[in-house]
């Protein structure tokens, strides 16, 4: 499993995240910011979140292994 | 002096050569504006990236070293001072983050069933109407204008105002006196809009950042905002998006038989014609290296984001248009804190404008050579001034 991290202070809103990995990502109704919906990927749910730590606009995914 | 960058496409399915070739060359380039100003001209992918997310770059429209690209810019920087565009954090993230909840994925698809409806009713007037059609007056124009007046509350009434303000905003030639006319008349009638949204709040985006308790000049200036940036990009993406695909009838064709391929469709689109090509300007408030150059303080950074959009570091044969490669990491949105605040609501409209046009008009075609078409040479914002279409009725 890979652990995601998720800086709120660097989010943006831009929902990248929400539309490339619905299933571990989503936006808070009110501020925009990203929510975790799981904390940690299998290997089969990595490339998903890689490409959502890559398309992060704010920068605020990382994913520590 | 160096030669002067030209800013003008040559070709509207290539950037200007001179851009490819300094990517090959010279990535991070000290270049000539034709304003005289010298500054540093970006080409690839990594070194954009870098740049929009680095502190040390201010997107401050008055700041002095920031470079502006027409005559005249310079002296109208200060009316965008109070807009988001032109502020740095922690100001810029108060802002975004006053106003982001409203174009979240989930907000956006919420108003999908609209946007449909919307769609909808401009293709039946269409269909209704003589052949050939200007498809640009008829779809690509109102439908994201209502739908951005439907979000902030704008009466429909005054579409005609907003459409010919915002293009004389954006057209590069306008000369400076008649864009000062354009912006202020624009500016006051969201002034009065803003003061009619005090007093009878409405179940709209400037209603709810008032009642939020937003300061009254902040939501004219945001409200400014989304009105341009919401309103001729749409639209310029929408002609150029049904001109390119029926260029590609092969491409059209994989589309309108699997709906499930237009979000990929519109990202390539996107991609291809970066139309807001020169929007991503910076100024350097401290010492940066970039892509082992090192950028001073208070130099002026422009990005070539159309030349960037096709950096073979990024994207394979990035000359060639198709629908079916993952374009998604594309800078035609901008990247960085100040990354496109409506791009989902755009995604959404011109997914539904696509799958719904050639559903609903399977025999459209160009009624001009592509090559007769007015392309937008002169203006900020690519796009097509006209696009003649006819169709046979099924």
């Amino acid at each position: 499993m890979t652990r995601i991290v998720a800086d709120a202070t660097r989010c943006v809103g831009a929902g990248q995240c929400v539309l490339t990995d619905p299933a571990t990502f989503d936006q808070d109704g009110a501020s925009g910011v990203v929510v975790l919906l799981r904390a940690a990927v299998s290997d089969e749910g990595l490339a998903l979140a890689r490409a959502a730590e890559y398309l992060c606009p704010g920068r605020a995914l990382s994913l520590v292994e | 002096m160096n030669a002067v960058l030209p800013l003008t496409r040559t070709c509207p399915f290539a950037p200007p050569a001179e851009h490819v070739r300094l990517q090959e060359t010279e990535p991070v380039a000290w270049v000539t504006l034709p304003t005289g100003e010298q500054v540093w001209a970006l080409t690839r992918i990594d070194d954009i990236r870098t740049m929009l997310t680095d502190p040390r770059f201010s997107a401050d429209r008055t700041h002095p070293g920031f470079p502006h690209l027409a005559p005249g810019r310079r002296a109208m920087a200060g009316s965008l001072k109070r807009m988001m565009v032109s502020m740095d954090p922690p100001e810029h993230g108060r802002a975004r983050g006053a106003v982001v909840g409203e174009f979240t994925v989930r907000r956006t698809a919420a108003l999908r069933p609209r946007i449909q409806q919307i769609v909808d009713e401009r293709i039946d007037a269409l269909a209704a109407g003589p052949r050939p059609a200007d498809l640009v007056p008829a779809l690509s124009l109102p439908v994201p204008s209502l739908v951005i007046c439907e979000v902030l509350g704008v009466p429909y009434a005054d579409h005609a105002f907003f459409q010919r303000s915002t293009e004389a905003l954006l057209r590069r030639t306008t000369p400076p006196e008649e864009r000062q006319v354009s912006l202020g008349g624009l500016h006051a009638y969201l002034q009065e809009l803003v003061a009619r949204k005090a007093a009878e709040p409405g179940d709209d985006l400037l209603s709810r950042q008032l009642d939020g308790g937003a300061d009254r000049q902040d939501v004219v200036s945001l409200a400014m905002l989304l009105l341009i940036a919401g309103h001729e990009t749409t639209a310029n993406m929408i002609s150029l998006g049904v001109m390119m695909l029926l260029r590609h009838p092969d491409q059209l064709a994989a589309i309108r038989d699997d709906p499930g391929r237009t979000p990929r469709a519109v990202e390539e689109l996107l991609r291809y014609f970066t139309i807001g090509e020169f929007s991503l300007s910076r100024v350097a408030v401290g010492d940066v290296e970039i892509g082992g150059k090192l950028i001073r303080a208070g130099e002026g950074v422009v990005v070539l984001s159309n030349a960037a959009n096709r950096d073979p570091a990024a994207f394979a044969d990035g000359d060639r248009f198709d629908v079916g490669r993952d374009a998604r990491h594309h800078v035609a949105f901008g990247f960085g804190a100040h990354q496109c605040l409506g791009q989902n609501l755009a995604r959404a409209e011109l997914q539904i404008v696509l799958d719904t046009l050639f559903r609903r008009l399977p025999g459209l075609r160009l009624a001009a050579p592509v090559d007769e078409l007015p392309f937008k040479d002169d203006a900020n914002i690519y796009g097509l001034y006209e696009l003649p279409v006819t169709w046979t009725v099924p």
